[in-house]
């Protein structure tokens, strides 16, 4: 049988969260009444021109500069003519051959090894409106426009066929999310369609060199429809060639709920755009000085981040890369780590519970209910015996629950364990009174049986007496 | 000497001296508008009310002895592919008949800021497309100085209207020669500036590397006026050039001695009516005698002009036209089966002949495969058509020609060929491609049409323009005469 290897490379657009669109100053907020947050400009009125927002120039140079790419130092815009109702001028502004960066890279981790993936350009270019119609555009009574998105600026961030399977391509997007997360220029939610991903996809027989023809994959909403769709077009072209067919070269949608890939009608689409330079804009010339001053503006990344919690936490690598996966997440580790220096119990807390709690609450890391301060008042309440760990984990629900800081929860529902040793001693000797058969096993060294006994003081007290103190008080009692 | 027959500086100083009022002057142009406009046909929307306002706000700070600036109470046309908030703006074209747009363009808002009373809007070829005003989408435009002739395009109606009369100054647009050439048909003054130095916001988009806005009037001085008042940066349009802005009336001296000027030997060759060479050759002659001094010269790449033109604006309007396509606001066809059918049928039933045809052609020359051969080529040699220039000012402070090869032309006769009807701007076109600036003065009449005499200079060199222009004009008397209506 003939093995075939996969190809994969992706176009990744970007909503920048500026103020002000790419071209004019309405506002680029999400959700808005339609046709609200727009101005001639980019309603295309006859006589407006564009302006280019500088802050998008600066934003699509940091992100360039984080997936080190070269910036141009001579750049300018471009039109894509093509014709569909949701493009206010049948015109869109983008960059053709001389976009703002080329040749960089980004690295993913597959099986503990690093692979760079190559990123090949990356530009800026105007969003379209949404079109709100019954079925297809063709075939509706009557389509409903919004020009809200019309103007919202975005990058293209296009990657080299270097991805070898639908899971280094979602391992791919992840990573680029993360970074460019960490630049804190968009908001990357795939649901929101402020990241959008397209594939183009082929195989190849192993071992050859040049590439089978790819069909372009679109529709993809989420990270796990991403590798589902990539998946289930690979086969299909194995499929295809297995049987002696041929890949035909067409744009392909995703449909979630049948699982399969579909050709969408040619006639929608338009080939030719006929690019040419942007003549109501005068090319950019991209001072050095400036990159260098947006250099200045790139936080930590995520590598470098993770590696400085292996090297000055001692933090074991996957446990430092799960919390430097997002700046949010990397943010409230440290935020946390300032009240509380113990980066073992911390990291622990976060990606036990506190992941736990926020994934079944359906909550980002910035959504949580309990601050990274309050958590660690948690850990020091635990520190001083003033509660059991096991009570330490009722009192974080609360918190979760509640947003009441620990000691608040402790007091209110009288959680501070008990460490008195005389209390403690007269429910020990009800026990030993009443569990005859335990005491005799544990004395005859069934150490098991201290556990039982222990247990029973324990649902005596509601879960609040101190585990170590009852531990000392059996053994003095039964063993001595 | 009638009120509408006067210029914006003579008005401007009777006003200062209350010898008339703003009233008065707007009133009187308004009747002159009443008994010519149905022989002119040069406006498409009149704005009396406004007009009106604006002369009794005028003369109601001359009466409170508050300073009005040099254009106040002026009654000025605008061209009607220039927006204007409130008033409707068509570009001449039926498939925005209806536009009325919610902003001014930025020259508007300029001369609303002096006080100029607006008249109303002005015919034009459709989209600026044509030489003639015959490609207007509604009607065409005649010459005040013999109404079986053309006015000249595409900003016709602006020059008719101030040749007759119906206005004082106007504002046009000049792509490649739109302003120029109506300007010596017309027998007025006319100006392309440099690309960049007035903002294009505003101005319904032809071929966004060419366009630029410009002024007609009755003579020099009030050109200078009219560039003052329109000049400078606009943060809305990236294209416009933040360099300062001189007071042009500095510019208004009496004087071009030792001024050199080249006469490209490109412009007076065969195609010129001997008629028309006769009157440059005698204005040459007087600005010699005034102390200039005229050389042949040459712009070895002058003849391709007219094909890098052909190439590159209708490329530009294929995908500046696009916007048109009935979605959002002026014509939608009725009955389309769907969107495409709509887009279809809009544009077809939308626009006119000419503008359909270079918006094939542009679509044709941007196309894959096509790009390179046309387009791209045609940038090459528009850069080499700017260095021919750029040579020829190195020796020269000014180039001189015709405006047109010949006089106004009669209606019908190049309709039917585009061939020929692009001819009659060959003087004109390749201004646009360098980006310079470049006036058209009256320089005389043949058979009572009036001829244009063409000054060309360095980018932002319109004052040195306007200095050779103001000095021919003191010595002959083109300007004060007007068409019998
Ligand atoms: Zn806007």
């Amino acid at each position: 049988m003939t093995q075939y290897e996969t190809v994969i490379g992706l176009e990744v657009h970007l909503e920048l969260k500026t103020d002000s669109k790419i071209f004019c100053s309405s506002s680029t907020s999400f959700g808005g009444k339609p046709n609200t947050h727009v101005c001639p400009v980019c309603l295309g009125l006859p006589g407006v021109l564009p302006v280019v927002n500088k802050k998008v120039v600066e934003d699509a140079i940091l992100v360039a500069l984080a997936l080190n790419c070269r910036i141009a130092e001579f750049s300018k815009f471009d039109r894509k003519n093509y014709y569909y109702p949701d493009m206010p001028k049948n015109y869109q502004i983008s960059q053709y051959d001389l976009p703002i960066a080329l040749n960089g890279y980004l690295e993913i981790e597959l099986d503990g090894e690093l692979k760079k993936i190559g990123i090949t350009r990356l530009h800026m270019e105007e969003d379209t409106g949404k079109l709100v119609h019954q079925g297809t555009i063709t075939t509706t009574p009557f389509s409903l426009v919004d020009y809200n998105r019309a103007g919202v600026p975005l990058l293209e961030i296009v990657s080299e066929p270097d991805l070898r399977s639908p899971e280094e391509a979602r391992i791919y997007l992840e990573k680029l999310k993360s970074i460019i997360q960490y630049t804190g220029v968009s908001d990357c939610r795939m649901e929101e369609g402020s990241l959008r991903c397209d594939a183009n996809v082929s195989v190849r027989q192993l071992g050859k060199e040049e590439f089978g023809t790819k069909t372009e994959i679109k529709n993809m909403n989420s990270f796990r429809s991403l590798q589902k769709a990539l998946t289930y077009e690979v086969s299909r072209q194995i499929e295809v060639l297995g049987e002696g067919g041929r890949i035909v070269q067409e744009t392909r949608t995703w449909d979630e709920g049948q699982g399969i890939t579909l050709p969408i009608r040619s006639k929608e689409e338009a080939h030719d755009y006929r690019y040419f330079p942007e003549p109501d804009l005068v090319p950019m010339i991209i001072e050095r000085e400036w990159v260098e001053s947006v250099r200045k503006r790139l936080p930590e990344l995520p590598d470098a981040r993770r590696e400085r919690y292996v090297r000055d936490y001692g933090l074991p690598v996957y446990d430092a890369g799960v919390l430097t996966s997002t700046k949010e997440m990397a943010d409230y580790f440290e935020a946390c780590l300032n009240a509380y220096s113990s980066p073992k119990t911390v990291s622990n807390w976060i990606m036990g519970d506190l992941s736990r709690l926020l994934n079944s609450n359906n909550l980002e890391i910035n959504e949580c209910p309990v601050s990274p301060v309050n958590l660690a008042s948690l850990f020091k309440i635990l520190d001083e015996g003033t509660i059991s760990g096991k009570i330490a984990k009722v009192v974080f629900e609360e918190m979760f629950a509640t947003g009441k800081d620990a000691g608040t929860i402790v007091k209110e529902k009288g959680l501070v364990q008990i460490s008195d040793e005389e209390s403690l001693t007269a429910i020990v000797e009800e026990v030993i009174a009443g569990n005859p058969k335990s005491v005799s096993d544990y004395r005859s060294g069934k150490d098991k049986a201290l556990g039982f006994l222990v247990g029973q003081v324990m649902k005596a007290t509601k879960g609040k007496a101190n585990p170590e103190l009852v531990n000392k008080l059996f053994k003095e009692k039964i063993l001595n | 000497m009638s009120l509408y027959y006067l210029t914006a500086h003579e008005l401007h100083d009777l006003l200062l001296k209350k010898e008339i009022s703003a009233v008065e002057v707007n009133e009187a142009v308004f009747d002159r508008i009443e008994s010519v406009e149905d022989s002119v046909k040069a406006y498409l929307t009149l704005t009396r009310d406004q007009a009106m306002k604006t002369a009794q706000e005028v003369d109601d700070m001359i009466g409170a002895g508050r300073p009005v600036p040099p254009l106040a109470g002026i009654p000025i046309a605008i061209k009607d592919n220039i927006c204007t908030e409130g008033v409707r703006t068509t570009a001449a074209s039926k498939i925005i008949y209806n536009f009325i747009p919610p902003y001014d363009a930025t020259v508007v808002k300029k001369l609303a800021g002096q006080h100029i009373a607006m008249t109303g809007k002005t015919n034009l070829d459709e989209f600026a497309m044509g030489s003639s005003t015959e490609n207007s989408g509604f009607f065409a435009t005649h010459n005040p100085w013999d109404r079986e002739c053309v006015p000249g395009g595409s900003s016709g109606g602006s020059a008719a209207a101030v040749a007759a009369g119906e206005s004082v100054c106007a504002i046009g647009s000049d792509t490649g020669g739109s302003i120029r050439q109506p300007a010596a048909f017309c027998g007025v003054v006319g100006i392309k500036p440099t690309y960049g130095a007035v903002s294009r916001y505003g101005l319904i988009a032809f071929a966004s590397s060419l366009d630029q806005i410009g002024p007609f009037t009755r003579d020099v001085t009030d050109c200078a006026l009219m560039l003052n008042a329109i000049c400078g940066h606009d943060p809305l349009d990236s294209t416009s050039s933040p360099y300062e802005v001189p007071d042009f009336r500095r510019c208004l001296v009496n004087d071009v001695k030792g001024l050199k000027i080249g006469v490209p030997r490109e412009y007076m060759s065969e195609g010129i009516d001997a008629d028309v060479r006769q009157i440059i050759e005698k204005a040459m002659s007087l600005l010699e005698l005034n102390g200039a001094r005229i050389e042949e010269t040459s712009l070895p790449h002058l003849g391709f002009s007219l094909p890098v033109y052909y190439l590159i604006a209708p490329a530009e309007a294929s995908s500046n036209l696009a916007r048109y396509d009935g979605v959002r606001y002026g014509f939608r066809s009725a009955g389309a089966q769907d969107v495409v059918d709509m887009f279809m049928k809009t544009r077809s039933q939308g626009f006119g002949a000419e503008v359909k045809r270079r918006i094939m052609l542009g679509t044709y020359v941007l196309s894959a495969g096509y790009y390179d051969a046309y387009y791209l080529k045609a940038l090459k040699v528009r850069t080499l058509i700017k260095e021919d220039f750029n040579n020829a000012f190195e020796k020269f402070d000014i180039l001189l020609s015709p405006t047109t090869p010949s006089p106004a032309f009669r209606f019908g006769e190049k309709t039917g060929d585009p061939l020929k009807m692009y001819l009659s701007d060959v003087f004109t076109i390749a201004v646009n491609l360098a980006g310079i600036p470049g006036l058209s003065v009256p320089c005389g009449f043949v058979n009572g049409l009036p001829v244009g005499l063409q000054l060309m200079g360095r980018p932002f060199s319109e004052g040195k323009l306007l200095q050779a222009a103001y000095t021919f004009e003191q010595c002959t008397d083109h300007h004060r005469k007007h068409p019998e209506l």
